[in-house]
This record gives C-alpha cells, sequence and structure tokens, in this order.
C-alpha cells in the first residue's frame, strides 16, 4: 500500500510539474518583414514616389544635371 | 519630355570599361555578352578616340522595322525594348542593327531559347517594374526607380551621358562652348567635311 502511495505521488509531481513552468513570451522583438512598401520604394530614388509622372519628369531632369553636369555644379 | 538618348563625349572616354563594368554588374549580364562596349578608333595612335556604343534607342528603329514578330516596342520615353517571350531568335534585328546592338546569349534566362538580348535603357521589359520576372529577363529597372542609366551614372569622366535628349544635347553643348570650340567638334562637318574643303578638293 506504501509502495503503491509512494509510486502515485511520484508519478503526480512528474505529471504536474509541468504546471509549474512560467509561461514565457516573445518581449519587445522587431516587427516582421512584410516586404517593401509599394514595388519600388527599397531601390527607389530618395524624395521620388512611384507613379508621380510630374515627379519623375523633374527628378530625371535634376539628376541629369547634377550627377553629368560639372559646369553646373 | 523628349526622348532619352545617349552621347559619348569622345574627348572625355578613356577607355576605362567602367560603363561595361556597370551594366553588367547591374544586370547581372551573363558571361561573352556586352550590352554596351568601348570601340577605340586608331588604337595607339596619337590621337585616338574611344567611344562607348550600347543601343542607341534609335528614334525611327531599324531593328523595328525588320523584326518578323514584331517583338519591339517603345515607351512613353522613346526607349527602345523588346518583349523576350515574343522574340524567335531570329537575329534580324542584328543584320539591321547600325551599332551591333542586339546580342544572343545561350545561358540562364537571359537567353532561353536563343532570345535576343540588348541594352535597356535600364527599363526593364513587359514585366511588372522591379519585380523578380522582369530582373530575371532583362536586368534592373532603373528609370522606374527615378534614376539614370548606370553606365552613365557610373562614367568617371562623365564622358557617357544619358537622359532626355534635351537636357544631355544641352550638357555637351555647353561643354563644347567651354572648350572654345565650335561645330568642328562634332557634327556634320567632322564626318563628312565642310563645303568650302570639298569645292577646293574637286578644283585641284
Amino acid at each position: 500500500m506504501k509502495r503503491l502511495t509512494s509510486l502515485t505521488l511520484i508519478c503526480a509531481a512528474t505529471l504536474l510539474s509541468a504546471c509549474g513552468e512560467k509561461a514565457r513570451t516573445v518581449g519587445a522583438d522587431a516587427a516582421p518583414y512584410t516586404g517593401p512598401v509599394g514595388a519600388m520604394s527599397t531601390f527607389a530614388a530618395p524624395g521620388w514616389k512611384a507613379g508621380d509622372k510630374t515627379t519623375w519628369e523633374q527628378s530625371m531632369k535634376v539628376r541629369a544635371q547634377y550627377g553629368q553636369n560639372d559646369h553646373a555644379r | 519630355m523628349a526622348r532619352m538618348k545617349f552621347i559619348c563625349d569622345t574627348e572625355r572616354c578613356i577607355e576605362c570599361n567602367g560603363c561595361v563594368t556597370a551594366c553588367k554588374n547591374e544586370h547581372e549580364v551573363p558571361w561573352g555578352v556586352n550590352r554596351r562596349r568601348v570601340v577605340t578608333l586608331n588604337d595607339g595612335v596619337p590621337g585616338e578616340r574611344s567611344i562607348s556604343v550600347a543601343c542607341m534607342h534609335c528614334s525611327d528603329a531599324p531593328c523595328m522595322a525588320v523584326c518578323p514578330v514584331n517583338c519591339f516596342y517603345k515607351t512613353d520615353e522613346g526607349v527602345v525594348l523588346h518583349d523576350k517571350d515574343v522574340c524567335i531568335g531570329c537575329g534580324y534585328c542584328s543584320y539591321a542593327c547600325p551599332f551591333g546592338a542586339p546580342q544572343f546569349p545561350s545561358q540562364g534566362t537571359f537567353g532561353v531559347r536563343g532570345k535576343m538580348d540588348k541594352c535597356t535603357f535600364c527599363a526593364g521589359g513587359p514585366e511588372d517594374n522591379g519585380s523578380q520576372a522582369e530582373f530575371e529577363k532583362y536586368g534592373r529597372n532603373r528609370l522606374a526607380e527615378g534614376k539614370l542609366p548606370a553606365c552613365a551614372e557610373m562614367c568617371s569622366t562623365k564622358a557617357l551621358l544619358a537622359g532626355d535628349g534635351d537636357v544631355v544635347a544641352d550638357i555637351f553643348r555647353n561643354r563644347v562652348l567651354k572648350r572654345n570650340k565650335g561645330a568642328e567638334v562634332w557634327g556634320w562637318g567632322t564626318a563628312y567635311g565642310s563645303r568650302s574643303e570639298a569645292r577646293e578638293g574637286s578644283k585641284s
């Protein structure tokens, strides 16, 4: 009888040991990567918005002058 | 906006091949294919001149005229592009092109089943801008990112100019004026001689 009681206690202690564990949650982690916002945002020239034709044309002209016309610097 | 054009200033080109390297790196162009190359005239002779050549995105493109499957198209900015899904790799464009721009790679997606490949003015192809499919077939689409072609932006001496035809022509014109030179530097007179020279030639 004693043996059975002690065996039951050991089994119960083993089975219930998990109940004493603290729940572990991920703390302050970086937000998961969701891909670039808009198709070109990763590589697009800074200050230019995809889809805006007027700004694009202006941006190309400025880039051509700044990057290629060394007499204008 | 005018048409997108390349101009190479032969007074500045030092045959460094930076444009060729930039192009190959930007688009991951396979071995044996050169979308752009530097040609040197009178190599080794004093006064030699080098010029960087690729597809010139002709306003009246002969490749477009001869293509039997009509795979070429022109963007709103005047960039001549082609659809590799339509191209049959016949090589007619290669015969028609005065600049030797069309290339026929044999490896990878770039040249699957012998499709033609050429300079895209860094404007990609018919696929979605910036998509993986576009990159694998045509390389990067820098125009859609608000940038100019990599070859011109990487040119160390700014010999190679790219962009809106009006803008690059204006930059080049300014340079010529700053050098105290006129139309004799580049143009009709240089290529064919002046009328007075022709008259003198016919008299003698």
